[in-house]
């Protein structure tokens, strides 16, 4: 049994750390795109990595709950959050651009240093581990500081929200590849966190649209420091 | 006997890569027209302007100095040579021990760094704008290039091009995402250093844009005839180490003939992809602003770092 | 029946009833109701912890003892009084058309929402579920800081969201870390995420990764905790949200997160057997001490005031759990309390006199004595509590901190008696000038509701002069799990 799950498992090891790859690249991506549009999509297609990373992994390992978290993944940020997201940028007709405050090469030098720390930190957990995945928790790190980056980057608030679901990208992602996924009852309960936060920020984007009459952060400075 | 060979097979490759490298260039052409719906230029185009350009004076500026003269041939050497020195057809070469990366990017910055002291060398506005911008590029691609290399060089353990090559296409079927990486940022670094589009026109010749182009405005005759020769030999050469970097399947390891003749066939199949690849590409992107290479070389720049970072984190220690 | 499952029950259901009853004139009685019978399952709760000692519910997944029994009676009792200031006040923001009845309906279900969330959080074994808690606590709150919908409002409200956000995701990936470690003791079992089986293992788990787990921990709940320098949302989240939920905030939301990190250390110290964790947390606090002292001398508004004043004291608790020992940890048990009810007292006697004086400026309200003795004496009181006058509990906690500082941390005693020094000055100038003076401010037209306030001042005011037995008992216990 061992001996014929020796070569697949080889192989998936590296269509996994290929995801894991495709991740932060599309991290970076995320990072130096200027586009709102193109930042969905680019969104939806890290979450369609996540999807496919989190299938191999349940397929190797028979982690039948694993299942369910990739089928949470699918409907939740490869269908469900773009289409939500794409709906509100045509319902508020935000301006296209993303506005950044730090101007974007610095950003991605960053965003390297950002990445070498992660893989730091991830060293001494990944030698710890026996999952096969454990290559990847480096990568995972390194994409929730880069989503991080991002969220203090940008000046929008749309983007900002991106940035916000991509953290949460990277975490689940942390999540499989550490420990082959987190119980099914947290799981669901973060899904249901992120599914409400979204709603939340659905309204407030109106909100503060109505207030403001832009969705700059920036504009937002009447509360000040005395 | 493997002596001779290699010498033999070092000969074929020069040969091959001073016969092919203008074909390629005509190649490129005639995807990019037939992409463009235009009517294409001959296949054999580029061996045309050469015989005809060989065959016209050398017109030159009354205050150019020898080393206006020396340049071209300089070029063209370190472009032969480039191109000589790369494992296309077979890692059994007789220049192999030569044949470092390192060494492969200081040819190329050596040929730069002549061309732009010659564009500089008559004193015109436009000689000095190009050198000036290519040497802007040229300090923000090597270190890309480079560093590309040293991700190649960190999964073989060497930084001799032969044995990358041979480790890279003796090995079972890998996948690499530092590959992936690398071989992104090679593309844009080759783009970048050959002069096309995106970053620059090879067909322009408006004074904003230019910047290969503006340093040769001054050269005529046989010389221009070698600088031409070696641009399309630099592109060959570039072709030619992306395909035996990141597609080496195919490129013998072993001496004989019959290897060294399929390794030719599918040389020839991954050029020809190669160069309709390129086309694509011009055909897709819009030239960007002079202002905008920066951004786009450090993309290439971070793309080589991350390919490494990569290799370190998920390649090493398995 | 088991009464944690009526505590966590009863406000899910107040909340679900006031979704669709929450515009109508007697919602507010529903909200004080629902409180009123979560306290009093509270208290039976505690009863019975007292006398048959720490409990599982439902399976594994709930669990009380001693420590956190203690903080949901807390948390019920101030949801109660909460409960019951905010039904005049609500009344009169509605009557200055502050609110329209659609947002007294979503404040009315979002509060028992949030307290529901807090009292999962407080009670869940679960780590995983403890984050979960934590999130939802803050979704709800968030729609509760933005409930007057102005600009400042929602940039108080966006800013939370975001830095909470940030923080809390820090803590999921501790989370994940711990259960990693977990996972090499027991294997892959969803029973790995239940803090009492990783207390009873702790000593096995694997010292470097819980550090580091320790570290994203320490900086995610520490956001909600208000910790320096990751303090920024609380100031505006007090101001701009309604009063009582800046009370609820300030008194409960605030403990919570620091119970959240309380339970890591535990883990945390078993594993590492070193003094790694407690020390980050003293640094941690004793940079939550000193900086917003220096804050709270420039502040305009009444609530940032009063919100930059519960920053101060968070550091105070946090450094007082990271210095550890029984003494340590029973002031800080103490200081909590304290801490929750009186500044949820001060918030009511402030949120009145804003309302009389139609400004939160500190500068435009004035001689509160004279109009409204009770509301007046009651800020003053209050303030004179928090800023550790003998003879209220705060007083009695924070000696004890300061005394084991003396004792174990020369170094620090300066900089947090510099600290506390400070802060009295600035504040206590601050409330005299809006306690005394000619009164700039105009009477209510509703009957305020002040018994929450005496009932919490006078709470203080007998743990500073004694502490009942059952209670110092309990305290005790904890504090003895704590370490």
């Amino acid at each position: 049994m061992t001996l014929a799950l020796n070569i697949p498992d080889a192989f998936s090891i590296q269509v996994i750390n290929l995801c894991a790859a495709v991740m932060l690249l599309l991290g970076f991506a995320m990072l130096a795109q200027r586009r709102i549009l193109s930042l969905i999509n680019l969104f939806m297609m890290q979450g369609m990595a996540l999807f496919a990373s989190t299938l191999i992994v349940a397929y190797t390992t028979n982690q039948s709950h694993l299942y369910w978290s990739a089928a949470l993944t699918l409907t939740l940020k490869v269908i469900a959050l773009p289409w939500i997201l794409h709906r509100l940028i045509r319902k508020l007709s935000v301006k296209w651009d993303v506005e950044t405050i730090i101007n974007i090469p610095t950003t991605m030098l960053f965003g390297i240093a950002l990445v070498v720390v992660a893989f730091n930190v991830a060293q001494p957990i990944s030698q710890l581990s026996g999952a096969i995945t454990r290559a990847t928790i480096g990568i995972a790190l390194a994409c929730t500081l880069l989503s991080f980056l991002m969220m203090i980057t940008r000046s929008k608030a749309v983007p900002q929200v991106i940035a916000f679901l991509s953290m949460e990208n990277g975490l689940f992602f942390a999540a499989t590849s550490a420990t082959y996924g987190m119980p099914m009852v947290v799981e669901l309960g973060i899904a249901l966190d992120v599914m409400v936060g979204m709603v939340i920020f659905g309204v407030f984007f109106f909100q503060i649209r109505q207030q403001f009459d832009s969705l700059d952060i920036r504009q937002m400075e009447r509360i000040k420091e005395e | 006997m493997i002596t001779f060979y290699a010498f033999l097979a070092q000969l074929i490759e020069l040969i091959a890569a001073l016969l092919l490298a203008p074909l390629l260039v005509g190649w490129i052409n005639q995807c990019r027209a037939w992409l463009q719906n235009r009517s294409a230029p001959p296949l054999l185009q580029t061996y045309y302007t050469l015989h005809k350009l060989f065959h016209k004076d050398v017109l030159l500026a009354h205050n150019a100095s020898p080393l206006f003269r020396a340049v071209p041939y300089l070029i063209f050497a370190c472009m032969a040579l480039a191109s000589a020195i790369v494992p296309t057809l077979s890692t059994t070469l007789i220049l192999a021990p030569a044949a470092d990366a390192i060494a492969f990017v200081g040819l190329f910055a050596l040929a730069r760094l002549f061309i732009a002291l010659a564009a500089m060398d008559v004193g015109t506005a436009f000689g000095s704008l190009g050198s000036r911008r290519e040497m802007l590029i040229g300090f923000l691609a090597e270190p890309a290039l480079l560093l590309i290399f040293f991700t190649t060089s960190l999964i073989s353990h060497s930084t001799s091009l032969s044995s990358i090559v041979k480790t890279l296409a003796s090995t079972d079927f890998i996948i690499y995402p530092s590959l992936a990486f690398a071989g992104t940022a090679f593309v844009m670094v080759s783009l970048a250093e050959n002069a096309r589009i995106p970053i620059d026109n090879p067909t322009t010749h408006l004074e904003l844009t230019m910047i290969h182009e503006a340093m040769i405005l001054e050269y005529s005759g046989r010389h221009l005839a070698l600088i031409e020769w070696a641009s399309a030999l630099k592109l060959f050469a570039y072709s030619c180490l992306g395909i035996a970097l990141f597609i080496p399947y195919g490129i013998s390891a072993t001496a004989g003939i019959m290897p060294l003749l399929t390794a030719a066939a599918s040389m020839l199949v991954k050029l020809a992809a190669m160069g309709f690849g390129l086309a694509l590409i011009e055909t897709l992107s819009a030239k960007m602003r002079i202002f905008r290479a920066p951004e786009f070389l450090g993309t290439a720049f971070l793309l080589a770092v991350l390919a490494m970072l990569v290799h370190l984190l998920l390649e090493v220690g398995k | 029946m088991n009464e944690l499952l009526f505590v966590l029950a009863i406000p899910l259901a107040a909340s679900i009833l006031l979704a669709f009853t929450g515009h109508r004139p007697y919602a507010a009685n529903i909200n004080i109701a629902g409180s009123l019978a979560t306290l009093l399952a509270a208290v039976l709760l505690t009863i019975r912890i007292v006398r048959d000692g720490p409990m599982n519910v439902l399976g594994e997944n709930f669990f009380v003892d001693p420590l956190n029994v203690f903080l949901i009676a807390l948390t019920a009792l101030v949801g109660f009084t909460t409960s019951v200031f905010s039904r005049p006040y609500m009344r009169v923001e509605h009557d200055h058309g502050k609110l329209s009845v659609g947002r007294l309906r979503l404040y009315h279900s979002m509060f028992q929402m949030f307290m529901c969330t807090m009292l999962v959080a407080l009670s869940t074994n679960n780590i995983g579920i403890l984050w979960v808690a934590m999130e939802a606590a803050t979704l709800t709150t968030v729609l509760l800081v933005a409930l007057y919908r102005t600009p400042e409002s929602l940039e108080a409200a966006w800013k939370y969201f975001i830095l909470c956000g940030v923080g809390i995701a820090q803590a999921l990936f501790g989370t994940i870390l711990i259960y990693f470690a977990a996972e090499q003791v027991f294997g892959h079992d969803p029973g790995a995420m239940l803090w009492t089986r990783l207390f009873e293992r702790r000593s096995e788990l694997e010292p470097t990764v819980l550090s580091l787990a320790f570290v994203f921990m320490i900086v995610g709940y520490g956001t909600k905790t208000g910790l320096v320098p990751l303090h920024n949302w609380l100031p505006d989240a007090h101001a701009e949200g309604p009063t009582p939920v800046s009370a609820v905030l300030s008194g409960l939301l605030l403990n919570v997160a620091l119970y959240a990190i309380l339970r890591c250390k535990v883990l945390v110290d078993g594993a590492l057997e070193t003094q790694f964790a407690g020390q980050l947390m003293m640094g941690f606090g004793l940079l939550t001490v000193v900086v917003p002292a220096f804050y709270l001398s420039r502040q305009k508004d009444v609530k940032r005031l009063f919100g930059y004043s519960s920053i101060e004291h968070m550091g105070l608790i946090t450094f007082a759990f990271g210095m550890g020992g029984g003494i340590a940890t029973f002031a800080g048990l103490l200081h909590m309390t304290v801490h929750s009810l009186t500044k949820s007292a001060i918030f009511f006697a402030v949120g009145h006199a804003a309302q009389m004086a139609g400004t939160q400026v500190i500068e435009d309200i004035k001689g509160l004595i004279r109009r409204s003795p009770t509301i007046g004496w009651g800020l003053m009181l209050g303030s004179l509590a928090i800023l550790g006058m003998p003879p209220f509990g705060v007083f009695t906690s924070e000696f004890l901190i300061l005394t084991t500082a003396i004792k174990y941390h020369p170094w620090a005693t300066p900089i947090l008696l510099v600290a506390l020094g400070v802060a009295f000055a600035s504040m206590f100038a601050k409330v005299q000038g809006m306690a005394f003076g000619e009164p700039t401010v105009k009477p209510l037209e509703h009957n305020p509701a002040l018994l929450p306030v005496f009932l919490h001042l006078g709470l203080v005011l007998m743990l500073g002069l004694w502490i009942p037995p059952y209670l110092n008992k309990w305290f005790l216990l904890a504090a003895q799990m704590v370490g």
